[in-house]
């Protein structure tokens, strides 16, 4: 057996295996608002981080997602309370003062009473976008979006770039705003108001434009394009083919995870998409002759992992179609059922925390000081 | 190798060429150094290399640029990528990918190259470069010196014949300076390479030259030829020229050691003169008796998110009419230290007492008018569109007399239009700029960081002068800098950071003088005598001649 099979080789996992594993995971969470199942998820991907996750910058993702996560229910539960329609249910947990709404907002009432029932819809409701956000956090930390841009197939070359140079110019843009407001303060400005806002906007869009063109003057004298020559005729066909197939793609998809939307949506679309999508790439990858250093192999772990994300997204699928009361709560207030198959294939998930090889060093220097104040007083 | 014909280069809306008539040959295998003023076209000319101008910048280029003979009318930048290689000024904004290894093979994946071919070469590169420990690192994690030569590595997996280079050590402290020039002198001799770079900071890098091309701007016609033939008729010159010059010594020295072997006489003669102490000595504005304490740090110490100790334990009285240099190398808490004073940064523990106040307790508006501090990008203080309305906005927020901040800046730097939009000055003009900002509310501490970062000799003259005279009026004055020539024009008092504490602290000649990253090229020269400056030497020789 070669290395690359060996569960115990320590190299970093192609990152197409840990994006299916994830959106395995966050298509089971669609399926679902049973707050058992989706704690589960969140749980089994915090596992398969924590054992598996490198030390690079990116790794830190899965953090910050766990907050935006958070932030989703919180959000979630104080609207749904405190601003909704008027008989949620009962159990009154406390009173507001309500504020009176004109008569064209009838139907929404502002502060009242708040309701156990309220409360807890709104959490589950909030929980289970928070698991899918939670998912995506975990394919990051994992394997950083770049890497899998790495993958891309050639036609989708172009794409993938100007993916890759939007997600450096996000986090450069906040770290350039940071700089600014810190520069204000030296001015004795304090942080503060629209003609604030607009005295940071300037430099930093100005900094992340000059940026850009740098970008672009570096990646045209380091050979970029130079090997794509194609006729218009064909980039054209290439193009139509390839998003109508993705198109097809979406719309299967949705099809698929929609409980509600009509079977003829579902598989059928999804693989016409498929087909097209796939005859689009092929045709685009012939009129690029650009090669690639190191593709990552795809080899046993791989398997194993991706097939352990797609176990949880089947196990909510059979659960479905077996036994849909367990998915979805009688009521709030109802202790919710723990539906088996459901769980043993989400469990089946936390696999890639033993399967999937070890992660290697990186071994990186101390972090050095970085130039921007981390921690600023008021 | 490279061949340049009658090149005249007008950028689009400019009313003069930026480039005239510029006629040029490089051989292959020379290491050519691009040396002139800012905004003389050293940028432009590099670029022209392979093509950027005019096929990326726009523009208008007149007569024929050829490297290894291919004309860049006919060829884009990119089909250039085989043959010329470009390292841009900050090789950050420049990385597509974000590990060592992927950045390597960027450019042969681009030109199409079979894998056999980039594994051999991404191999070899690590090696020829010494990055081989860098190889699966986050490209955000690495230190200057080290993004430089991974910047130049990825351009040399592609074998081009030419490297072309713009201030490739102008952000660096001294000892990453030394590593990206060992590197490319190594690549110069060992594959024969011809390397093409540009640089303000010639005390670094004339030594190495074989060729240096000097643009004299505003249309004059450039001067080329032997670093020494060059280096006796130009403006711009390392302080171990102007030594030699000074001296009388033929042919030029252009390294410390050069000058050393030649300066035996002149050591001698030194000697006779009476350095400190003396006549010289009382004259000297630094030997001024020091007068109040304008800031006292006790016992600081910060700790970054993450648990990195930025400064340990920091004890640092700062006193008016002094100018105090702070030293160390990048990440040694240097602008950490700085940031306390104007409260970007809280203390972990321990005290900051910035005249009677504590920075981070105060509003921003109360502390401008004790310290003030000019960033490392001073362009992030500028947000008007002309020099005018950011000076009236600084007057307007200082409560100053109207006209206060632009009169500082006209006194400053003479003779820039004030409609002028600030992103359109120099980076010495800039740097100015937001010093008179700063001073508008008239601070009695001022902090610079990193000032003369991109400044040609003449803007560092002119900062020079700036800061003398402010010391003079009785600013404290603190510089974190690398720049040991500037830290002996101006330093009073030398204080050396490493790993967030003090290691050295005291008078400029008695911490820089024996320090082998620290001292100043005259030093060197002349040590063990303590003289910093040319200025200095000159002073002395002066009565005794």
């Amino acid at each position: 057996m070669r290395a690359v099979h060996r569960l115990t080789y320590s190299r970093s996992l192609h990152p197409g295996a840990w994006w299916l594993w994830a959106l395995g995971l966050a298509a089971a969470a669609s399926r679902t608002r049973n707050p058992v199942v989706l704690l589960l998820i969140v749980a089994v991907s915090g596992l398969v981080v924590a054992a598996r996750r490198s030390d690079a910058p990116w790794a830190r993702a899965y953090n910050a997602f766990l907050k935006l996560a958070l932030l989703v229910i919180v959000i979630r539960v104080v609207l749904q309370a405190v601003l909704s329609e008027s008989s949620q249910g009962v159990t009154v947990l406390f009173t507001l003062p309500e504020v009176p709404l004109p008569e064209a907002l009838a139907g929404i009432k502002l502060g009242g009473e708040i309701t156990a029932e309220a409360v807890l819809q709104a959490f589950y409701d909030g929980l289970q976008l928070a698991t899918i956000l939670v998912c995506v956090g975990a394919a990051n930390a994992l394997a950083s979006a770049r890497r899998l841009l790495r993958c891309v197939p050639g036609a989708l070359y172009e794409v993938g770039v100007a993916t890759v140079v939007a997600l450096t110019f996000a986090p450069q843009l906040i770290t350039d705003a940071g700089r600014v407001r810190a520069a204000h303060r030296l001015r004795g400005h304090t942080n503060r108001g629209w003609r604030m806002f607009t005295r940071t906007a300037m430099p930093v869009l100005e900094g992340a434009l000059e940026r850009s063109v740098e970008l672009a003057a570096a990646m045209d004298s380091r050979g970029y394009g130079r090997t794509t020559d194609a006729s218009r005729v064909s980039r054209r066909t290439t193009a139509a083919l390839t998003f109508g197939g993705l198109l097809g793609v979406c719309v299967g998809v949705y099809g698929l995870l929609d409980a509600g939307a009509a079977a003829l949506l579902g598989l059928p679309s999804l693989l016409l998409g498929l087909l097209l999508a796939g005859v689009g790439l092929a045709l685009g990858g012939r009129r690029t002759r650009r090669t690639r250093y190191r593709p990552d192999p795809w080899a046993l772990p791989e398997w194993l992992v991706a097939a352990s994300g797609l176990t949880a997204a089947v196990g909510l699928f059979v659960t479905a179609a077996v036994d849909p009361a367990s998915l979805v709560l009688a009521g709030p207030l109802v202790i919710p059922e723990v539906p088996w198959i459901a769980v043993l294939g989400v469990l089946a998930a936390a696999a890639p925390a033993v399967v999937a090889p070890p992660t290697p060093a990186y071994a990186p220097s101390p972090p050095l000081p970085t130039r921007e104040p981390t921690e600023v007083a008021a | 190798m490279i061949e340049l014909d009658q090149v005249s280069v007008t950028y689009a809306g400019a009313d003069r060429p930026v480039l005239s008539d510029v006629s040029l040959t490089i051989p292959e295998g020379e290491l050519c150094l691009v040396v002139g003023h800012t905004g003389s076209g050293k940028s432009t000319l590099l670029r022209a290399l392979n093509g950027l101008v005019p096929h990326f910048s726009g523009g208008e280029l007149r007569g024929r640029v050829t490297v290894d003979g291919r004309d860049t009318r006919t060829h884009r930048p990119r089909d250039l990528a085989d043959v010329v290689g470009v390292v841009g000024q900050d090789p950050m904004s420049g990385f597509v990918t974000d590990l060592v290894e992927d950045e390597l093979a960027y450019g042969m994946e681009s030109l199409g190259l079979s894998h056999d071919v980039m594994r051999k070469r991404v191999e070899e590169t690590l090696d020829l470069l010494g990055i081989a420990e860098l190889r699966n690192r986050p490209l955000a994690t690495l230190s200057g010196g080290q993004r430089q030569r991974v910047a130049i590595g990825s351009v040399l997996t592609t074998h081009p014949r030419v490297l072309v280079l713009d201030e490739p050590t102008s952000a660096l402290d001294p000892q990453a300076a030394e590593e990206v020039l060992a590197t490319l002198t190594r690549l110069v001799h060992d594959l024969g390479l011809t390397v093409v770079l540009a640089e303000h900071r010639l005390e670094r890098v004339v030594q190495y030259a074989d060729r240096v091309v000097y643009l004299p701007g505003n249309g004059e016609a450039l001067v080329s030829g032997e670093p020494g033939d060059v280096m006796s008729t130009v403006p711009i010159v390392p302080p171990v020229v102007e030594l030699g010059r000074l001296a009388g010594w033929s042919p030029l020295p252009l390294s410390v050691r050069d000058a050393r072997r030649r300066a035996g006489e002149l050591r001698s003669r030194l000697a006779t003169v009476a350095h400190s102490g003396g006549v010289e000595a009382a004259a000297d504005p630094r030997n001024a008796p020091r007068t109040d304490r304008l800031a006292a740090i006790r016992d600081l110490v910060v700790t970054y998110r993450g648990g990195t100790h930025a400064l340990r334990g920091i004890d640092l009285d700062l006193r008016s009419g002094e100018v105090t240099a702070l030293m160390g190398r990048n990440g040694a808490g240097k602008s950490t230290l700085l940031g306390t004073l104007v409260s970007l940064v809280a203390p972990t523990s321990g005290t900051v007492d910035v005249g009677g106040l504590t920075p981070s307790e105060v509003k921003p508006r109360e502390l401008v008018r004790e310290v003030g501090l000019v960033p490392q990008e001073p362009a992030d203080l500028l947000y008007a569109d002309t020099v005018a309305a950011e000076c009236a906005t600084a007057d307007h927020d200082a409560g100053a007399d109207p006209g206060t901040c632009l009169g500082l800046f006209a006194m400053l730097a003479p003779g820039v239009p004030d409609d002028q939009h600030p992103r359109d000055l120099s980076e010495g003009q800039r740097l100015t700029l937001a010093l008179a900002i700063v001073l508008t509310a008239r601070p009695r501490l001022v902090l610079l960081d990193e000032p003369t970062r991109g400044l040609d000799y003449g803007a560092k003259r002119r900062l020079v002068r700036a800061l003398h005279q402010l010391r003079a009026e009785g600013h404290g004055l603190v510089l974190a800098t690398h720049d040991v020539e500037l830290v002996a024009e101006v330093a009073d008092r030398v204080v050396v950071l490493g790993d967030g504490e003090v290691v050295a602290d005291g008078p400029t000649s008695d911490v820089i003088v024996a320090s082998p990253a620290f001292a100043p090229q005259v030093a060197k020269v002349l040590a063990p005598q303590p003289w910093l400056t040319v200025s200095e030497v000159a002073a002395a020789l002066e009565p005794a001649s």
